[in-house]
Parts: C-alpha cells; sequence; structure tokens
C-alpha cells in the first residue's frame, strides 16, 4: 500500500498533466483571460426566472464575486440538475451543464476527478439535492471531490409549481399538502456535516456581503464545500426567510459565524451559546454566563461534532439561525489522490499496451 | 464397478477418431487412445474451487496448443450450505485438435466431488460416459442433505455409465500428511488432486500450474507446497492406479501463426477499452457500480491505472454513468459497465447523452431477467431495453461481441462510433462470454484502429453571429457525419453550455420552437442511421453458396449456431450463417440480403427480441426460435431446427419476385 501525501492541487494548475489531447487543444486555443469583470460572466442569454426571484441576487452576487478569484472562466465549469436555481449555468459565461435532476453532483464528480486543471461548481436546489439527488450529494460530500456546491434553498419546488420540499417546514400547506406536510424536514447542514463535509457554509440571498464572504471561502476551500443559500421563491414560498431578513427580527434570531469570534448575537449582544450538558450547545443570555464559558467559533476542528451541535441550534421555523462557516477543515481531495495513484502507478510501471496484451501465460504457434 | 478400460471417450454423435498407443508405465501397462475433441465438466461444492480447477485446466489446455471454449456456471449464493444442491458450482471445457464454437452440448466426462455434484449434473452425461466421484464424500449424511436414500455408488443406479469411484479426499490427506497442514487446510488441495489426475489422463502440461501456484499463494509458502504436491500426487496417482488404464491424448489444434493466450470476455472488453483509450489518445474514465457479471471489468480496468485509466466506484448506477458523462464532457472517453438492471437505472442519464451528444460507452453484460432474474446465467434479453428504453425519441449505436475474444474488437468498435459520431453506444455482452473463455491471438498493437483521427476537438470558433462576430456553436455538425463539435472545458473562447433541454440546431441554446425540434429529432435519428455508412456489408457465411434457409443471429449465439450449421453442412445441405456485429444501425444491406432466402431463422435466447426488430424493419417473416433457461443453446438442438427448416422448405411454392418469406425481392 503507497501513502499518499495530502497535497491538493491548485486551481489551474495540476499537478499532473491533463491528457495531452486535451493539454493540446487548450494551448492551441490561445490565451485566457483572468482579469475578469462581472460583464464577461454574463451571456446573451435571457434570464427566465421570476421577477423577484431570490435567484436574481444570486446570479449577481456570484457574477461580482468570481473575478476575484482569478480564474479564467474557460476554466470554470457550472454543473446542475433542474430545477428554477438549475437554470443557473445558461447565464453564466462559463462551461456549463445543465443536466438531469438530481446528478449534478455525479456528473461533476467524474469532471473534477479527471479534470484537476478545472473550478467546478455544481449548483442545485432543495429538492434537486436532497430528494432525488440526496445519495449523489452525501456521497460527493463523504469523497471531498474538489468542487463547489451551492444549495439555493427555497424550501418549496418552484419549477413544478409549489409543491412541499425536503426542506419544507411541518405543516406547511402547498399544493400536494393541502393539509398540512407531514414530512419532517432536512437540516442540510446537519445532513452535510453527517456527510463529514469538509465545508460546511449557509448565506442568505439579499445578504451581498456574506454571501460573497461565505463563497469566496467555500471556493478557495480544496474538496467539497457546500454552501446552503436561502433563497426566496416569492412565487410560491414567499417570505420564507423573513424572519431573517426583516432587521427587526434578523438580528434576534441569526447568529454569525466568525472564526475566533465568540457566540454572541441579538439586540445589543444579549444572547449568547454555550455548551450545554450533553456536548451539544445551547443559547443563553449573555449576563447570565460568565464571558469564558461563551463558545469561540472554530470552524476548523476535526471533529464535525461541534459544527454539527451549532447546525441544530436553529429550528425548523428558523429562529436560531447560525449564519457563515460552520465548518472548513482540510483533507486529502478524491481527485487529487486519484491523480496520485496514477502517478505512483506510473512510476511503478510502464504503459505497454503490447506487454499488456500479451500478458499472462501465452503460447506460440509458429507458421 | 470399476470400469478397468474404458473404451474412448467422445461425443456419441460426433466424428471421433479414436487410435490406440501403448506406453508402459511403472509396470503397468496403459494406453494411449488419440481423440480429437473432449468435453469435461467439473462440478463441486462452491466451496470446492470447481472454477478455479477449470481455470487451470483450460490455461494448460490453451497452453498445449488445443482450440478450447469454456462455460462456467455457479450459484448466485456465494456460499449456499456445504453439500446441497444450490451449491453445486460447475466448469465445462471443451477442447479439440482442430477449430471449435461452443463449450460441448454434454460433457464426456463429468467429475462429481460430492453427491449434490452428482444429482444436478449427472443427467446431462450421456450414457456411457465416464464419470469420476470422490467416493470419500458419499457419506450418509451428504447422502442424506441431496434425498438420496441409498448410495448410487453401491445401489447400481450409475450402471449406464463407465463410473470410477476415486477417494479424492483420503488420498489429498495422505499426501498431505507431512505437510503439517491440519486436516481441514490439507482437504482444501482435493481440487489439485483431482486436477492433477485430469491432467495426466489427457496429457496435460503441468508447469504452468506449478507456477501458477506459487505465484498465487506467494505469501503462504505452505499452502503452495501443499496444493503443488496435492496436484503432483493426482498426476501420480493416475500413472499408477489400476483404475484408469488409459489415457487420452488430442493433438494441439492448427492455428495461424502468432502468440496466443486465453481470454475471457470480461478480460477481452476490459482490453479493449485500454485499447481504445490508448489508441484515441483519450483518457478512460470508468464509472461503475458493482453487479454480477459486469464487476470483473471494474476489477480488471482498476489494475490499469498506469494507462491513466481512472476508476470511480459509484455510489449507484445512476452516478456511475453520470460520473463517466462528465468525464467525457471534459475530454475522456467516459465508460460504464453494468448488467440489465443498471442499465434501467442509466436511462435517464443516457438520455442526457444522447442530448448533449457526447461519447460514451455503456457495456451491458446480459443476465437473466427480469428484475434480479438469474444473476449468474446468461440471457439475451436487454435488446429492446438497449434499443428503446429510454423517454423520447433517442436513438442509440448497439453493437454486440460475439465471442469471448471478440469482445475486444468489440470495445474497439464501440469507442469508435463513440467518438466518431458524439454519441453514447450501447455495447451488448452476456454473462456467458463474460465468464467464457476461449485461445485468442494477441494482435499487434499498431494494428489496431488508430481512433485519433475521431476525437478532433474544436479550438477555435466554428461559426459568426448575426452581426459577424466569430462564435462557437456547440451543435453545429459536421456535414458527412453529423457529429456535432466538441471543445473540452478550458479552451479559450469557446466556452458553452450544454443539457438536456431541447437544443437550437447550430448554436445550441435553449429553444421551444416546435419546428427545430422536430428537425433536431430527425438529426438525432439521421446521426445514427448515417452510421451504417461507416460498416461492412452484413456478415454471411454460406460455404456452399447455394443455401435458401438462413440463420441469422447476435452476438453470443455465434458460436452455437455456428457448430450447428457445421453439423447441417456436414450432412450435405446448406444454410447460410448471419450474425450482426451492428444492430442500429443494421448493415446497410441487410434487407438484401435477408431476402435472397425462403426461410430466415432467428434463435435468441430471450422471447424473440432480434425477431421482432428484422419484421418491423424488413417485413420479412422471420422464424423466432427461443430458449430462456439461462444457458446457451445446444447446438445438436439448433440443427435439428435448422435441419426441420430444410425439410419444411419448399421453393416451388414461391410466387416469382417474392422470396417464400414474403420479402420483395
Ligand atoms: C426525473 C425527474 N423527475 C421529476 C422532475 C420534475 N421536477 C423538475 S424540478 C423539480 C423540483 C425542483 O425543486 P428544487 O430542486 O427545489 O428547485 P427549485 O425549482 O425550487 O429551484 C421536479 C420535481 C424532473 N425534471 N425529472
Ligand atoms: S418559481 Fe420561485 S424559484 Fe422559480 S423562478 Fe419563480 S420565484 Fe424563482
Ligand atoms: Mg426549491
Amino acid at each position: 500500500m503507497t501513502t499518499l501525501d495530502t497535497h491538493v492541487h491548485d486551481l489551474g494548475m495540476p499537478g499532473n498533466p491533463i491528457s495531452a489531447a486535451v493539454a493540446a487543444s487548450v494551448a492551441e486555443s490561445g490565451e485566457k483571460k483572468t482579469d475578469l469583470k462581472a460583464k464577461d460572466l454574463k451571456t446573451d442569454q435571457e434570464v427566465r426566472w421570476c421577477p423577484g426571484c431570490g435567484d436574481y441576487v444570486i446570479l449577481n452576487a456570484v457574477q461580482s464575486f468570481l473575478p476575484s478569484l482569478g480564474i479564467a472562466r474557460e476554466d470554470m465549469v457550472i454543473v446542475s440538475g433542474i430545477g428554477c436555481s438549475s437554470r443557473f449555468p445558461y447565464y453564466m459565461n462559463t462551461y456549463g451543464m445543465h443536466s438531469i435532476h438530481g446528478r449534478a453532483p455525479a456528473i461533476a464528480t467524474g469532471l473534477a476527478a479527471s479534470r484537476p486543471d478545472l473550478s467546478v461548481w455544481v449548483v442545485t436546489g432543495d429538492g434537486d439535492s436532497l430528494s432525488i439527488g440526496g445519495n449523489h450529494l452525501i456521497h460527493a460530500l463523504r469523497r471531498n471531490v474538489n468542487m463547489t456546491i451551492l444549495l439555493f434553498n427555497n424550501r418549496i419546488y418552484g419549477l413544478t409549481k409549489g409543491q412541499y420540499s425536503p426542506t419544507s417546514e411541518v405543516g406547511k400547506v402547498t399544493k400536494s399538502t393541502p393539509m398540512g406536510s407531514i414530512d419532517a424536514p432536512f437540516n442540510p447542514i446537519s445532513l452535510a456535516l453527517g456527510a463529514d463535509a469538509t465545508f460546511v457554509g449557509r448565506a442568505m440571498d439579499s445578504d451581498r456581503k456574506g454571501l460573497t464572504d461565505v463563497l469566496r471561502q467555500a471556493a478557495e476551500h480544496k474538496g467539497t464545500s457546500l454552501v446552503e443559500i436561502y433563497q426566496n421563491c416569492n412565487i410560491f414560498n414567499d417570505g420564507a426567510f423573513e424572519l431573517l431578513k426583516d432587521p427587526n427580527t434578523g438580528t434576534q434570531w441569526s447568529i454569525p459565524l466568525e472564526h475566533g469570534k465568540p457566540l454572541v448575537f441579538g439586540p445589543d449582544g444579549a444572547a449568547c451559546v454555550v455548551r450545554d450538558d450533553f456536548g451539544g450547545l445551547r443559547i443563553a443570555e449573555t449576563n447570565q454566563v460568565a464571558a469564558e464559558d461563551i463558545v469561540i467559533h472554530d470552524a476548523t476542528r476535526e471533529n464535525p461534532a461541534y459544527a454539527f451541535a451549532l447546525s441544530r441550534l436553529s429550528s425548523q421555523d428558523l429562529r436560531y439561525t447560525p449564519m457563515g462557516v460552520f465548518r472548513s477543515v482540510q483533507k486529502p481531495t478524491y481527485d487529487g489522490m486519484m491523480t496520485e495513484q496514477l502517478d505512483v502507478a506510473r512510476v511503478q510501471g510502464t504503459a505497454d499496451l503490447q506487454g499488456l496484451l500479451g500478458g499472462g501465460e501465452t503460447w506460440t504457434v509458429d507458421a | 464397478m470399476t470400469a478397468s478400460t474404458p473404451p474412448p471417450i467422445g461425443a456419441p454423435n460426433d466424428e471421433v477418431s479414436a487410435t490406440a498407443a501403448h506406453a508402459a508405465t511403472g509396470g503397468l501397462v496403459k494406453s494411449v487412445v488419440a481423440l480429437d475433441r473432449v468435453v469435461i465438466r467439473l462440478a463441486g461444492d462452491s466451496g470446492d474451487g470447481m472454477q478455479l480447477t477449470g481455470n487451470r485446466f483450460t490455461s494448460e489446455t490453451a497452453s498445449f496448443g488445443n482450440d478450447l471454449s469454456t462455460l462456467p456456471n455457479f450459484p448466485a449464493e456465494i456460499r449456499a450450505p456445504t453439500g446441497t444442491l444450490p451449491g453445486v458450482s460447475s466448469f465445462q471445457l471443451h477442447f479439440a485438435d482442430h477449430d471449435i464454437m461452443t463449450p460441448g452440448d454434454a460433457p464426456d466426462v463429468l467429475v462429481a466431488m460430492n453427491p449434490a455434484a452428482l444429482k444436478s449434473n449427472l443427467s446431462d452425461l450421456p450414457g456411457g460416459g465416464l464419470l469420476i466421484v470422490d467416493s470419500d464424500e458419499f457419506t450418509p449424511r451428504n447422502l442424506a442433505k441431496v434425498g438420496y436414500a441409498t448410495s448410487p455408488l453401491e445401489d447400481g443406479s450409475l450402471e449406464g455409465w463407465q463410473t470410477v469411484p476415486v477417494p479424492l479426499t483420503s488420498m489429498t490427506l495422505d499426501a498431505l500428511a507431512d505437510s503439517g497442514l491440519g486436516k481441514k487446510e490439507a482437504e482444501r488441495s482435493k481440487n489439485m488432486f483431482t486436477l492433477g489426475l485430469l491432467s495426466w489422463m489427457y496429457h496435460r502440461p503441468t508447469e504452468g500450474t506449478v507456477r501458477f501456484l506459487e505465484r498465487q499463494f506467494r505469501r503462504k509458502p505452505e499452502i503452495a507446497a501443499a496444493n503443488i504436491a496435492a496436484f503432483r500426487a493426482g498426476y501420480n496417482y493416475g500413472e499408477t492406479t489400476e483404475a484408469f488404464a488409459v489415457s487420452y491424448e488430442i493433438k494441439p489444434a492448427p492455428m495461424d501463426a502468432g502468440t496466443y493466450r486465453n481470454i475471457s470476455g470480461n478480460q477481452a472488453l476490459s482490453l479493449g477499452i485500454v485499447a481504445a483509450g490508448l489508441r484515441s489518445g483519450l483518457p478512460i474514465f470508468l464509472g461503475a457500480y458493482p453487479i454480477t457479471p459486469a464487476s470483473d471489468i471494474l476489477h480488471e480496468l482498476s489494475k490499469h491505472k498506469v494507462f491513466g485509466v481512472r476508476t470511480f466506484q459509484a455510489e449507484d448506477e445512476i452516478a456511475g454513468i453520470g460520473a463517466a458523462l462528465g468525464a467525457s464532457f471534459g475530454g475522456a472517453l467516459g465508460v460504464t459497465t453494468t448488467s440489465g438492471p443498471g442499465v434501467a437505472l442509466k436511462a435517464e442519464t443516457i438520455g442526457l447523452a444522447v442530448m448533449t451528444e457526447l461519447p460514451l460507452l455503456i457495456i451491458d453484460v446480459q443476465r437473466g431477467g427480469p428484475s434480479t432474474g438469474l444473476p449468474t446465467k446468461t440471457e439475451q434479453s436487454d435488446l429492446l431495453q438497449a434499443m428503446f428504453g429510454r423517454n423520447g425519441e433517442a436513438p442509440l449505436p448497439v453493437i454486440a461481441p460475439r465471442s469471448p475474444g471478440d469482445c475486444f474488437d468489440a470495445a474497439i468498435e464501440a469507442a469508435r462510433i463513440a467518438l466518431t459520431y458524439r454519441t453514447p453506444v450501447m455495447l451488448l455482452s452476456d454473462g456467458y462470454l463474460a465468464n467464457g473463455a476461449e485461445p485468442w491471438a494477441v494482435p499487434d498493437v499498431d494494428s489496431l484502429p488508430d481512433l485519433t483521427g475521431a476525437v478532433g476537438f474544436a479550438t477555435g470558433p466554428n461559426a459568426a453571429s448575426t452581426d459577424g462576430t466569430p462564435e462557437f456553436h456547440p451543435y453545429q455538425r459536421d456535414p458527412e457525419t453529423l457529429a456535432r463539435a466538441w471543445a473540452v472545458p478550458g479552451t479559450a473562447g469557446l466556452q458553452h453550455r450544454i443539457g438536456g433541454l431541447e437544443k437550437a440546431d447550430g448554436n445550441g441554446n435553449i429553444s421551444y420552437d416546435p419546428a427545430n425540434h422536430d428537425f433536431m429529432v430527425r438529426t438525432r435519428q439521421a446521426k445514427i442511421d448515417g452510421i451504417a455508412a461507416s460498416i461492412g456489408p452484413t456478415d454471411v457465411e454460406d460455404p456452399d453458396g447455394d443455401a435458401s434457409v438462413a440463420v441469422i443471429g447476435w452476438g453470443s449465439t455465434y458460436g452455437p449456431i455456428g457448430a450447428a450449421c457445421r453439423r447441417i453442412r456436414a450432412s450435405g445441405r446448406s444454410v447460410a450463417q448471419i450474425h450482426l456485429r451492428h444492430i442500429n444501425p443494421f448493415p446497410a444491406d441487410l434487407g438484401e440480403v435477408l431476402a435472397r432466402y425462403d426461410r430466415v431463422i432467428c434463435p435468441e435466447m430471450n422471447l424473440g427480441q432480434l425477431a421482432l426488430l428484422l419484421r418491423a424493419k424488413f417485413l420479412v417473416d422471420v422464424q423466432s426460435h427461443t430458449q430462456v433457461s439461462g444457458m446457451p443453446f445446444r447446438s445438436a438442438e439448433l440443427a435439428a431446427v435448422i435441419q426441420d427448416a430444410i425439410d419444411s422448405t419448399s421453393t416451388d411454392a414461391v410466387p416469382a419476385g417474392t422470396a417464400a418469406n414474403g420479402a420483395m425481392q
């Protein structure tokens, strides 16, 4: 058994040469521009989301921030599934594939594992990633393939016109739940941490600064990053995140996560997060606890239990919702290890096809 | 009941040339009988190592230079309870001094390692055949397990066969008395004792097996030594015992000059995939989920990382094909391997590959269906699933290998089509091809098709916008092949989006335009139909040139149909054999070819799926002959079907201008 070192490949800087055929045509195609403006990432396609949809804000935020990564648009690939959110690639002047319902993480896995030189993104919805594609999502996360997954969570099926989704709250009345949903929802952050995801964050569509900040960290992370983006569907689930967006209630119910800072929140910092008696976390009143008992946020903890406990603070009605980066730890990436194994095999053997075909026991018949 | 001098063993209804010679060995006078062919079946408990024994005997036979064909047959259970009927595993090997096409309809020799193996295989052994049993295993307990009230070794029920009870287990234990191994462990070597005996009986070279055992048990030298000792003891037993007075000689078969190896279908397919990658210059990316009988391709390819082959064991079949398609998008040759149930799961992604027009190999190693069906048995019942098992008009090329070795060429042909035409290709192998083996002439790498010309990534704009700005249009097509332009991510200036929504012709933007959809549906179909221009004429074998009956088949029935046709011809009648490599599209001349015959018979291991396609496409009154027993056809039975057809065909009754099958000339 060969031990693999944990080195990971920088975006656009493959440690292992990509296939000669790909390298040759990429070289032949000429210069790639890396000093991009937001408008360079727009396409000529008419954006077809409903007016007022949260997807627009996210698209704008992504187009504004991506150039700062210094990656050529030709080296970015956005793979999506099916849903309103999954129309995203059509509006991004990068390479893209609008695939089939739920399968984007699987498709992106094959792409990222065979082309470690690319910056691979997945755009998916709550139905796409947590219902039909739940299996692919958790497996992508546990493998830690180098890609960034943007999960647009509007807590509804938008494209199919308003059925409840796996993140809809119990009791939700929708077209398919006239008497209220009886399904317990997933908390996508808890789910991702359960799969041992190395990077997990959450942001709000309308919070340009917070969203950009989480997206940047996610993009720079080597391995699978999952960013849950709360996205308003103003047609079928309008105001779903109002509790957190409303200036009057937002500060009270959101817990901003800042690495290295104490978890104090609410008007005048009146609330805070402390450890509970069972190894989890609980909300306390800041003036009722000793300052040293307030948890200092550490996204780099190896053990996902802390980040998981954070994710469990919120209830399905969104009270006490942590926003920001829950977890960011380094682990070998799947594509990196796959490349390493190929390299090791190349060092140990030679690619002799004739030898392979004539391998094993052979015999010769003379003319 | 011990037969002292059994007559020569050969299939009763085949030409057997037996000549006896005499050799003196250790004071015993033993005779050597020359045979032209033998079918041996080894049967035992799944734990007895019958597959390994069979494979070793096959390797010895291959290196001796006989032509051969094998039929492994094993239970779906990994270890059914010891000594029971469901736990019986068998391996049949047909070898000859001439070229043969099948593993043999019935064994001439049956080796039964226990009562269960005897009970489940005896009915296949023709009367008078040689039956070797491990008499140690015929204990009251083992007999009771399979419902024998009395021991068949004693109650006279085996009188119709030349039965030789041999205490294989106890002789193995005796041979290993000084090995230091415990009884249980030593007993395991009885398969090697048996192999030694058979190796003596059929004059097989033994060095290969010794080398193999040394290699196999590198880390356990005492086990290697025990197995080798048992193997030699079995050989020596044959030489000295009075139980076997005859040994057999089957001369090497004449073969074209070259280097040969023994190869199974799954091995050949794997090597074909590696070769296709190197000959096209594209890295292979295999996305697969384990499933019998396809898993061995995943195992084999995962060993070939040195060739840049990436293998990905996915969370399910959908992810397997998804990842392969993602890799193809990135400029790899994506491959996914599975069996029928997996193809069902992959259907939606295959549709996406049809829509995105990316190269992709989908390998379906068919097994008995529906549902979980018969995982370890063979069938050809996924043809219509391959053809039509998707929503929408989603045509794709379908090809099938005809023999284990042919899986190699079929894989390369599948890659040629996938790359040239930018399309998913379905390759239909089956359990019989996958696990069966035959000698394979190792090809010269330089003689393999050069597929680099089929790749041709786009590197610059291929169109212009309305205002004349150069643009890249991913759905701009090659006028000849109708293949679309393929630009891989990373290529400067060619960024574009593809997906499952209908595309506008040319620029590939989403289009809901009715006329465009109609055009695109027809264009995708025309592209697949157009592949016919790149494949040769229909493969017809009619050595007499005057056959009025043709037998048409596809895939693994090639051997049994071919052997049946040989029987017919040997009896002085004519018959044509048509075998299809390409099922979609058919060769361009197939309609014409079929119309030449008064009668067309189509044997299939399904309920008539190719026959349905032929009837629909060519209005030919194909006579479907079907069998879905999980086992390949027996050539004698097929010969009888063909004979009937010939006998009942009368050209007198046919009006001029029309063939008896109704097809217009
Ligand atoms: C195999 C398959 N099943 C069902 C659908 C129909 N469908 C399309 S999108 C969707 C749900 C999308 O919900 P979500 O992922 O939350 O995306 P949103 O539209 O809310 O952004 C469904 C059920 C489909 N396209 N494919
Ligand atoms: S249905 Fe909802 S999610 Fe979809 S585009 Fe309209 S507002 Fe956005
Ligand atoms: Mg949704």
